[in-house]
């Protein structure tokens, strides 16, 4: 910070690093992010980048961001509008502005507002020169210069050292909200191990953006972020879906079942399939398979062996997966077939998250065949219901479907790191051998669960297969009456999942003029607007499903006690189609946005003060 | 050396211990009761626990088979027996996994899954019952069916040009490849016996007549007139002869498969070819694989069963070297792994 700064103490602040998808915005966003959580603060990012690796230079379509929110109050979203914008080129720039607070700071790489960028962006003037940023704190640093005269030194080609300038700009922003730069320091060697001269080019980048921050006069002001009041314990940055690979880790080891994963590489997945693929060490055995179909198969194949089968995907390959699904509802075995959502019909929006395919999750397949189908609202409780995903397909022996979607996925959060004896317990029921009472769909009188019998074992060698079956013996038939008995065995079954799920919490009180409802990642947006007219005395209160088939029995009782009930969800309205299904008695309102993003608070307060 | 871990039966098993208790509902005269018997006669003699056997099939006559022999099995869905049955050994590798399939079911629908289960020499034994015809659906052309046969669905002969299962085999880098007509039982038992000892993915192409719908499709191989000048019995170790009275012999002259006639001339009598099923270079086993009458006899009996590491057990060396070498011992050290910070 300059000599005469002073330091302006925040509870809370969103930071959004804009550029070039080459320019390293992720991880300049990342380590920030890591930064001010080993420090104490609580956060949740969002990365928005396109699908193009190396999008054209200085384009609109190629600007790849990554936003923060950091706070030491309780952070549930990425938050709305930045405090921050670091643009490390004028499309970038142009591509965010609207995102930025009024009065907020635009940190900009002032070297890249050359005539040839500004003309590719659209810009026809120099938004630096002609008055157009005047509502703003602009902070033009000669991001791309000091990149260069600090890695003068270390024998690097011109083209090499601008590759440090995202780390510049780091520096630049660490100062300005007094992060302690050797934190970042050791995250920069973590990431780059083994490779000396890219931490050392990054490291000194690094240092020469802190330093300009803090001997200019720019940063009348720099902003310190106390930390979190968090509940004891240990705690990590995790990202949705590494914390749901971490979740099926821990349910494979609580459940005593191999871990077997058969998946195929998909946009935003793929996470999840290279995470599990890294801990070999945990027993874990990742198949990449040749498509999708494969993955689901050999992931159905080894659920009969007695392994916990995953499988991982995102919309299209969800499509591809509909009719091993059904093979896996017929033959009665445990399999969790996790959806992280991208917008589409077909290849879609890749890398911008919706929640479209819900109605898919709980139809999209040949036949009556039902499914568990559960869902995730922020990155760290993707642990919980992957974990969650995993025990009821086990015990209840039928398929679970897992929805996060790809904020979820590639967004983080601090975790509050459990003890995995803290989770709860998951008893597989597996048939004894030579047990004599042992029939292939003979069922637990309470959950309708039929046993697990693990080829190997002596005396239960039987066949299951796609065909229908006989009750209780398990031979192929078309018996007309066994087939209606069968089918509804198999929804039965399911339905009393009810029994296993803990009831549906409500935020605020339970009757009132609106309920606002939701799922998946809409949880924060809806819970900081939903508490904010909370505390200006208007009677709203929201209620977010995790669990969507079965729904939680009390769910009849909350809806009964509001005057009126708004379904909010990123598709054109699925969930309330659901609830008119499953809970015809109401009028249900709804609020749909199908553009790639989230929820923003303000816009859903307008809605809610609307109705209200 | 091999590495299959299948537990070995602690009792002699006879071919009763294989006997299922479902009615067989093949056609009359289809090959498959001839397979099913050769699969019976063939599993005691492997040693192998009556229980670490899994059948895996796809949909299709042949894929009724699960149902029609008393192991574990699962009856999956069309074209996906490999990777189910991958999904299975994978997970546990002490099961030995067979796969019943058909030229519609693994050719077609599940041929990408072929091909890659093939090329990860997953040790997996796959039987193709290739009968040259969709038999479950009524009769429409395969994917093996000959260029030009009238089918249902081609009223005007097929314009297709046939696959080869030996060529899609050695083009996916397989390492084991039999051929065996369903009419010659001793020879199937052998090789699926054969089969069950391969470290590796086995195919096993069975030519299976359909009575109803393709009948007689294998006839000119199985003719009395020509079967000898037809078909060539390759054994392991064993010169390539054939013929009435082993009357002809295979040479490889002008990078080609010829036929010699024996006893003409000394120095063919000597480059007379002999059969080594385990050369790891596929060359052989390739061109052996392509003969066709009448220019040449079809090969019977392994062709190929290369010696290869095997997806299963690299998986698991992978997953023992990890164990040995790793800090991360379990889930909670896992969570509790790199940057972590306490409130108290």
């Amino acid at each position: 910070m300059s000599k005469n700064s002073k330091v302006v103490e925040k509870e809370s602040a969103v930071i959004k690093f804009v550029g070039d998808s080459g320019d390293g915005m992720q991880l300049t966003g990342s380590l920030f992010s890591d930064t001010a959580a080993l420090f104490g603060n609580d956060l949740a990012t969002f990365p928005d980048y396109p699908a193009e690796i190396r999008a054209p230079h200085n384009t609109i379509f190629g600007v790849s961001g990554f936003q923060v929110q950091i706070g030491s109050i309780k952070i549930n979203s990425s938050g709305d509008f930045c405090d921050v914008l670091v643009a490390m080129n004028p499309a970038s720039l142009k591509a965010n502005l609207k995102w930025v607070k009024k009065n907020g700071i635009i940190i900009v790489d002032s070297d890249s507002f050359d005539k040839k960028a500004l003309a590719k962006s659209g810009y026809e003037e120099n938004p630096l020169e002609n008055g157009s940023l005047d509502d703003y704190k602009v902070v033009k640093a000669p991001v791309s210069t000091i990149a260069k005269e600090s890695l003068s030194g270390l024998s690097l080609s011109p083209k090499a050292a601008l590759r440090s300038k995202n780390m510049v700009a780091l520096g630049i922003t660490g100062c300005l909200f007094n992060q302690d730069i050797n934190s970042t320091y050791k995250f920069i060697e973590k990431k780059f191990k083994d490779k000396d001269t890219v931490i050392e080019s990054n490291k000194k980048a690094l240092a020469a953006g802190y330093d300009y921050a803090r001997k200019n006069e720019t940063f009348e002001t720099t902003f310190f972020v106390p930390k979190a009041d968090f509940p004891k314990g240990r705690y990590r940055n995790i990202t949705g879906n590494v914390a749901t690979a971490w979740g099926f880790l821990a349910a494979a080891e609580r459940s005593g079942r191999e871990l077997f994963l058969g998946s195929y590489p998909i946009t935003p997945a793929t996470e999840i399939l290279i995470e599990l693929a890294e801990h070999k060490s945990l027993g874990a055995k990742v198949f990449q398979a040749e498509d999708e179909i494969a993955g689901i198969c050999s992931a159905i194949g080894a659920s009969y062996t007695g392994a916990l089968g995953i499988t991982t995907t995102s919309g299209p390959g969800f499509s591809l997966k509909s009719e091993a699904i059904g093979l896996a509802v017929i033959t009665e075995l445990p399999l969790v077939i996790v959806n992280v959502q991208r917008a589409g019909p077909s290849t879609g929006m890749p890398t911008k998250s919706e929640q479209s395919d819900l109605m898919q999750a709980l139809y999209g397949r040949n036949g009556e065949c039902p499914v568990i189908v559960i869902s995730a609202s922020s990155p760290a409780n993707c642990f919980y219901y992957a974990y969650e995903a995993a025990k009821l397909s086990i015990e209840h022996m039928t398929p679970a479907v897992l929805l996060t979607e790809g904020s979820l996925g590639n967004g983080s959060e601090l975790f509050r790191i459990p003890s995995v004896e803290d989770l709860p317990e998951i008893t597989p029921p597996i048939a004894k051998p030579n047990d004599p009472e042992y029939k292939p769909y003979a069922r637990d009188p309470v959950t309708l669960a039929r046993k697990w019998a693990l080829p190997g074992t002596e005396g239960l060698r039987h066949r299951i297969g796609g065909l229908e079956k006989f009750n209780i013996e398990g031979n192929p038939t078309t018996d007309p009456l066994n087939h209606e008995l069968m089918t509804k065995l198999r929804e039965d079954k399911v339905k009393r999942v009810e029994n296993y799920i803990p009831e549906q919490p409500i935020v605020g009180e339970d009757s009132g003029d609106l309920l606002v409802i939701g799922w998946g990642s809409t949880f924060g947006p809806i819970n900081t607007a939903v508490k904010q007219l909370q505390s200006e005395g208007k009677k709203i209160s929201h209620t977010h499903f995790h669990y969507i088939k079965p729904f939680p029995k009390n769910t009849g009782e909350i809806l009964r006690n509001f005057k009126k009930i708004l379904v909010c969800e990123l598709n054109a309205g699925q969930l309330v189609k659901h609830l008119r299904i499953e809970h015809p008695e109401h009028q249900y309102l709804q609020y749909n946005k199908i553009q790639g993003l989230p929820f923003v608070v303000h816009e859903l307060k307008e809605k809610f003060n609307e109705i209200l | 050396m091999s590495r299959i871990r299948v537990p070995l039966s602690e009792v002699k098993l006879t071919k009763e211990d294989f006997v299922s208790d479902q009615i067989v509902k093949w056609c009359p005269g289809c090959g498959g009761h001839a397979i099913l018997k050769a699969v019976e006669t063939a599993f005691p003699e492997t040693g192998f626990r009556k229980e670490n056997f899994a059948f895996i099939s796809g949909i299709g006559c042949s894929s009724r088979f699960p149902y029609y022999i008393n192991t574990y099995g699962i009856h999956g869905i069309h074209g996906r027996a490999n990777s189910i049955a991958s999904g299975v050994k994978i997970a546990n590798t002490g099961l030995s996994v067979w796969i019943t399939t058909g030229d519609g079911d693994s050719m077609a629908i599940g041929g990408n899954h072929f091909i890659h289960t093939i090329r990860r020499n997953i040790d997996v034994n796959i039987l193709l019952f290739n009968n040259q015809i969709y038999g479950l659906t009524k009769g429409q052309y395969s994917p093996t069916t000959p260029k030009g046969q009238i089918t249902r669905t081609s009223p005007y002969g097929t314009i297709e040009h046939p696959f080869n299962p030996a060529g899609l085999v050695m083009g996916a880098m397989g390492t084991f490849f039999a051929r065996v007509l369903d009419s010659n039982v001793k020879m199937m038992t052998e090789v699926v016996r054969e089969s069950a000892k391969h470290d590796g993915t086995a195919v096993v192409e069975i030519l299976q007549n359909c009575i109803i719908f393709a009948d007689k499709a294998f006839s000119y191989l199985t003719d009395k007139e020509q079967k000898d000048d037809f078909q060539i019995h390759l054994k392991h170790g064993e010169p390539m002869l054939f013929g009435k009275n082993n009357s002809k012999g295979i040479v490889l002259r002008d990078n080609r498969l010829q036929i010699i006639k024996v006893g003409e001339n000394k120095q063919d009598d000597k480059n007379i070819l002999i059969h080594d099923q385990y050369d790891t270079d596929p060359g052989i086993h390739r061109m052996l694989g392509f003969m066709r009458p009448p220019e040449m006899p079809r090969a019977f009996g392994v062709i190929r069963a290369a010696r290869f590491d095997t997806y299963d057990h690299l998986m698991e060396d992978q997953i023992d070297n990890a164990k040995k070498r790793s800090a991360i011992k379990c889930v909670d050290d896992l969570l509790n792994s790199g940057e972590t910070f306490e409130v108290n």
